[in-house]
């Protein structure tokens, strides 16, 4: 893969900027909106219900495995699956996954518009067509995913939960007992903070590469798959990034 | 009116537009003819500003669209209607929906006075069948004819057509023919098409520009052409026995007429045939 770093992100930054023009006609821009929340945030629920549940509960009977000694209470484990679903599993597992299913879609879609010259076609009509098209699903999913990873921290820990008491690991009670031990909030702010910055780069990363295809239907799958690896690549990085510099 | 001044374009190091002049005039359907990969799209594609010229100007009433800002762009695209090749309806939407996108858009009417209108549109292409389709679901010249609804529905002031009856039936591209040419003289539109039909050239063709090689070979009317002694007009335009004998039945034809009989004669003198 070629790798020209400042020549990519000089022309993201360029789409940024030219995403911010008066709308056309706000109601057709809300309506994009609201189509592209029910998109991202409905269209990918059933992956995160079923990813999250067996993260959870994998977590739980991994650390049980580890957390041998007899000295530490049992509920520790719920306490240590809470923490670690809250600060790593859920934003980013969940994101990757998500990257996966929204990041292609995205890249996909924009990228048959493009080679379709249906791009062209709104851009003849007048339409800021960054604004249109792509403006919409970066909103949309930094609003979608922050709640799709919400949604994934719960069902996370329910399926720790279900898992620990399936498999007699501990008790139903030991596992609500822990927790509420040291629950930090600031750990659901470092969070939330991981999946907006995720649901920007998934969003952002796939609408550059979808919306700059260039060639034939061949062109749209290198762009989506390109989309997903950089997204994922970046949501690693900055999951990095953003621990070193919050935690 | 649109005016083209000595516009190029490449790509790389391969030149596509050489210099190209033209007046496109409003009330008129002009055409830009030439060989398949003569540059037509990209002619187009120059005027409208999906692709940046390299050197020349692009004048829409006076106005130079090649040194506008975005916002005043927007303001002349506003009142560009435009059919692609490929027709590029919104997958997304049904055919009665991609025909309401623009008025959706960019009209203050009523939602019952747009519907009005859509329907309106595509009676006139004969598609009122169609209207709940998807265009995944609908022929390739179905396409065509909802591209050019679309491409109405807010009476454009200049109207872009490229190749707007290339896999049509001959009896429903001469219908297209006739609607595009209604609509520019009902309207006064500044119509502009890309094609090879030679049905298309003769029969609304008023002011034909002809592309070859990536210069303007030819222009004039479809009159015009029929005295042209241009010999590569001649052999792409008539290429076939068919089109020769045609040609010479409406060069009689209009023998008739007075107002080319002087000219006609002179030219069958000197190919000796009188
Ligand atoms: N984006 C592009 N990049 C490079 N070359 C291009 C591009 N678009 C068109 N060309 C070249 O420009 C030339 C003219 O293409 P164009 O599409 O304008 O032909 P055309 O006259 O419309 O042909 P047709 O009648 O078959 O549609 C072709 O040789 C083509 O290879
Ligand atoms: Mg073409």
């Amino acid at each position: 893969m070629e790798f020209r770093f400042f020549y990519h992100f000089g022309n993201f930054l360029l789409m940024l900027k030219g995403m911010f023009s008066r709308p056309e006609n706000m109601k057709m821009y809300w309506k994009q909106f609201m189509q592209q929340c029910v998109d991202i945030g409905v269209g990918s629920l059933g992956i995160v219900f079923i990813i999250s549940l067996f993260m959870g509960g994998v977590t739980t009977l991994q650390t049980a495995y580890q957390l041998v000694s007899p000295i530490i209470p049992k509920s520790t484990i719920a306490q240590v699956v809470r923490d670690t679903i809250i600060l790593e599993f859920a934003p980013t597992l969940t994101s990757i996954v998500l990257a996966g299913v929204i990041g292609s879609k995205i890249a996909s879609e924009l990228g048959n518009m493009r080679i379709s010259e249906q791009i062209d076609a709104l851009e003849i009509m007048g339409i800021n067509t960054k604004g249109y098209l792509i403006l919409p699903k970066i909103l949309a999913a930094t609003l979608m995913i922050p709640l799709l990873v919400a949604i994934a921290g719960f069902l996370g820990i329910w399926g720790g939960k279900e898992a620990g008491v399936l498999s007699g690991v501990l008790s139903s009670e030991q596992f609500m007992m822990g927790l509420r031990q040291e629950f930090k909030a600031y750990n659901v702010f470092f969070a939330m903070a991981k999946s907006y910055t995720f649901g920007f780069i998934i969003a952002s990363v796939s609408a550059y590469y979808g919306y700059n295809v260039q060639g034939g239907a061949l062109e749209i799958g290198k762009a989506s798959t390109t989309a997903v690896v950089v997204s994922c690549v970046l949501i690693l990085f900055m999951d990095y990034a953003l621990t070193a510099i919050l935690l | 009116m649109i005016e083209l001044k000595d516009i190029t374009k490449g790509f790389g190091d391969k030149e596509i537009l050489k210099g190209v002049s033209a007046t496109m005039e409003s009330g008129k359907v002009n055409l830009i003819i030439g060989a398949s990969g003569s540059g037509k799209t990209v002619m187009m594609k120059c005027i409208v500003g999906l692709m940046k010229v390299d050197s020349g100007s692009i004048l829409y009433d006076n106005q130079d669209f090649t040194a506008m800002d975005h916002r005043a762009k927007k303001e002349i695209r506003q009142q560009i209607g435009m059919l692609f090749q490929g027709s590029a309806l919104f997958d997304s939407m049904t055919v009665e929906q991609n025909v309401m996108f623009p008025l959706e858009m960019f009209s203050k009417d009523s939602l019952k006075e747009r519907k009005k209108r859509v329907d309106e549109c595509l009676e006139r292409v004969q598609l009122k069948d169609a209207a709940k389709k998807f265009p995944a679901e609908i022929s390739g010249g179905m396409k065509k004819r909802v591209g050019i609804a679309r491409a109405i529905v807010l009476n454009p002031k200049y109207l872009f057509c490229d190749e707007p009856n290339s896999g049509l039936d001959p009896q429903t591209s001469l219908l297209i023919d006739q609607l595009i040419k209604e609509l520019t003289q009902e309207y006064n539109i500044t119509t502009v098409i890309n094609t090879h039909d030679m049905n298309t050239v003769m029969e609304s063709g008023d002011h034909i520009v002809y592309m070859y090689q990536g210069q303007k070979q030819w222009e004039g009317s479809n009159k015009e052409i029929v005295f042209s002694k241009d010999q590569q007009l001649n052999d792409f335009i008539f290429a076939s026995e068919f089109l020769r004998d045609a040609k010479e039945m409406r060069q009689l034809d209009m023998f008739k007429d007075s107002k080319w009989k002087d000219q006609l004669e002179e030219q069958l003198k000197r190919d000796g045939k009188k």
